[in-house]
């Protein structure tokens, strides 16, 4: 990360400051039992809740398709004993990867959900970064309310809120009959059903999860650093560039995160706003589940979304760690 | 069998006094007379929880993971025989049945193909899958004489070619559309054969720039409203836009057709789960249905005709007097009713449908 306006401000002073603005996560030495009893607690909650539903799916990923309650096979048989777990690894394997190979389908599904989870991003960021600044930046006293305002769609069912955009851009919807009305359409828009409506719904519902986290880098953020730049000699807006953006960084990285993520494996939105030839991964994985009922390959769609996903991000943060500890 | 997109809206039915016991039956929404939920509780004491699904796929995937916590649940026979195969279903009691005496033949015998002397499940209403039209658009577009009691009607790309300004909807279903468009080719509507069902994959192909819209539910409206003038759909559903468009009294005259080439005919049958918390409240529930008058109020309200020959005396002269509800034999001679698919071709005809939809 480069530092400094011009060269006028001393290298080691805004970065000294950028990294006690908690870049590194800070190690816990409890001393007590009952604090080490706390820090285990997240440990469980990830064993629980990620780790164990990651290796059942691993598990079905690796099985058959059976007319059976589960719908797969081999299940383990405990009450077989040895035999029974013999028979069990004996049962598992590859197959359903392989298959996946076999069909571009599914690698054309990955694609385009990449992309539009990319694009949705970047809109979302384009859009939310002013708005989160500009909240930052309000008196004191409104900030509490513009906040509300942000949580403030939460409040309404996800399904009710994407249900209401169906009645904003279909062809007999608001928009239409404002965009009519006011004179600069005579035919109707078709949004509905195509990829702008599956863009506009992604970045509205969204939009929220880019907001709050660069709001919360921001507003920690001490205003005498960019009055400080601007005394130095920089202008409003390189101030801006050089030093409010690098302090916005990591709010800005984990509202891109939490944007991109489920908007890769997004299915709702598409389903109810796309049309028939928005082609996404989640719709995918859908038929599988539930017209193919083939449960094993619906898990090697999720195994291999969860790569693509997983293994940039270990990469990114290991490239994040690495430039800070070089910056140090 | 109505599909929609939203995800199954819980309609628990609340009751003021306090009940001894429970039971939970998971149905096909807007598929029942709500006032025979009420009546069902005010005669046996029992709380009815009445919960909706809207497709089969929803249903089936709760049945095959267990543990539902459903006492009665209603698929569609074909998804019913494989959840059957699955052992998702108890064998019915029926010396807890007083009413199964009502049950009509015809359709027994139909059923039994799916489900021998109806061991699991009993039938509750049945319709065909066929085509809805806007008479006089299509008329005005294709004249008087405008196939619209025959598949050529959307398979022909000539005929959609010219009705596709006015819009054309199909079923989201494969499962409903390529056994017709195998029918229409002039073969086996059940075929697992992959190069016939490709074939049908080319027929559709042809026709597919021509389609407005693939759904399983807005089509009623479409219809009703006049944005549409054609709907390969559902009997009652289409039913239901007629009516809707007579009470708006809109100028647009719907009518529904089973196609005289054949069309499909679906039953969609009661079963008790295996796991059923309930079994005795789950007959007592199914036996009420079962009643007569009770079988008749039921298809008086959603217009889809039912398997039940006791009812018939009850059911109002636009249900029972209408053939697009209860066809005359000739029709009935024609229709077919659809076998489960294997692993395999189910995968086919999945993956040939998305080709279909998204031109992947």
């Amino acid at each position: 990360m480069t530092c400094g306006c011009l060269g006028r401000i001393p290298q080691d002073w805004c970065c000294r400051h950028e990294r006690a603005r908690g870049f590194q996560p800070r190690a816990f030495i409890g001393r007590s039992a009952v604090k080490r009893a706390f820090t285990v607690i997240p440990y469980i909650w990830l064993l629980a809740l990620f780790l164990v539903p990651f290796l059942i799916v691993l598990k079905i990923s690796f099985s058959d398709i059976a007319i059976a309650i589960p719908p797969y096979t081999p299940t383990l048989e405990l009450s077989e004993g040895w035999q029974g777990v013999r028979n069990f690894f004996g049962g598992l394997d590859f197959e359903n990867f392989v298959f996946l190979t076999s069909d571009d389908l599914y690698w054309k599904a990955y694609l385009s959900s990449l992309q539009i989870a990319v694009v949705s991003t970047l809109i979302t960021l384009a859009v939310g970064l002013p708005i989160a600044y500009a909240m930052a930046r309000a008196r004191d006293d409104w900030r509490p309310a513009l906040l509300m305002l942000v949580i403030l769609p939460f409040w309404t069912s996800f399904l009710i809120r994407v249900y209401a955009w169906m009645g904003i851009l279909s062809n007999e919807g608001l928009l239409n009959q404002f965009l009519i009305w006011s004179g600069f359409i005579t035919e109707p828009l078709v949004i509905l059903n195509t990829n702008v409506a599956v863009y506009i719904g992604i970045v509205y519902t969204y939009l929220p999860f880019m907001i709050l986290p660069i709001y919360a880098s921001l507003e920690r953020m001490d205003p005498s650093y960019v009055e400080a730049a601007e005394d130095l000699g920089c202008s409003r807006l390189s101030a801006f560039w050089i030093v409010t953006l690098p302090l916005a960084r990591p709010g800005v990285i984990a509202g891109c995160f939490l944007v991109f993520i489920p908007a890769v494996g997004e299915f709702v939105i598409p389903s109810l706003l796309g049309g028939s030839s928005t082609l996404m991964i989640g719709k995918v994985l859908w038929e599988e589940f539930f017209s193919n009922r083939d449960w094993p390959v619906a898990s090697a769609v999720a195994i291999i979304l969860l790569l693509i996903l997983v293994i940039p991000i270990i990469l990114f943060q290991r490239q994040e760690v690495a430039s800070r500890e070089t910056e140090g | 069998m109505k599909m929609m997109m939203a995800t199954a809206v819980a309609t628990g039915i609340l009751a003021s006094a306090t009940f001894a016991e429970e039971v939970r039956v998971y149905n096909w929404s807007d598929y029942i007379d709500e006032e025979l939920l009420t009546k069902f509780e005010e005669e046996t004491g029992i709380k009815l929880i009445y919960d909706v699904f809207d497709s089969n796929e929803v249903l089936e995937t709760k049945m095959l993971a267990g543990g539902s916590g459903y006492d009665v649940v209603v698929p569609t026979a074909d998804f019913l025989q494989r959840q059957i195969q699955a052992g998702a279903f108890q064998p019915l009691d029926y010396s807890q049945l007083s009413n199964a005496g009502n049950q009509w033949d015809v359709i027994q015998s139909r059923t039994d193909t799916y489900d021998p002397n109806g061991e699991h499940a009993i039938n509750y209403m049945w319709g065909t899958t066929g085509i809805g039209v806007n008479v006089g658009k299509v008329t005005e577009i294709l004249g008087a004489d405008a196939p619209i009691n025959s598949l050529s009607l959307v398979m022909d790309p000539a005929n959609m070619e010219m009705l596709s300004a006015c819009g054309v909807y199909f079923l989201d279903a494969p499962t409903e559309v390529i056994p017709a468009a195998l029918t229409y080719l002039g073969l086996n509507p059940n075929s697992t054969d992959p190069d016939e069902i490709a074939q049908a994959g080319e027929a559709l192909l042809a026709v597919r720039p021509f389609i407005t819209k693939f759904h399983s539910s807005e089509y009623i409206s479409a219809l009703a409203n006049g944005d549409i003038c054609v709907a390969v759909g559902w009997s009652g559903d289409v039913l239901q836009a007629r009516d809707r468009a007579a009470e708006a009294d809109n100028g647009v005259e719907v009518a529904y057709n089973a196609p005289k080439e054949g069309a499909l005919m679906w039953f969609d049958m009661m079963a008790i789960p295996v796991d059923a918390p309930n079994p005795e409240g789950a007959h007592k529930f199914i036996d009420f249905i079962l009643d007569a008058q009770n079988m008749a109020a039921a298809s008086n309200y959603v217009y889809f005709a039912n398997g039940n020959k006791a009812s018939q005396e009850f059911l109002a002269e636009d249900v029972i007097g209408d053939t697009a509800i209860y066809p005359d034999d000739e029709t009935l001679e024609t229709l077919y009713t659809p076998v489960p698919l294997d692993a395999k071709t189910q995968r086919t005809v999945t993956r040939l449908w998305t080709k279909i939809k998204s031109g992947t």
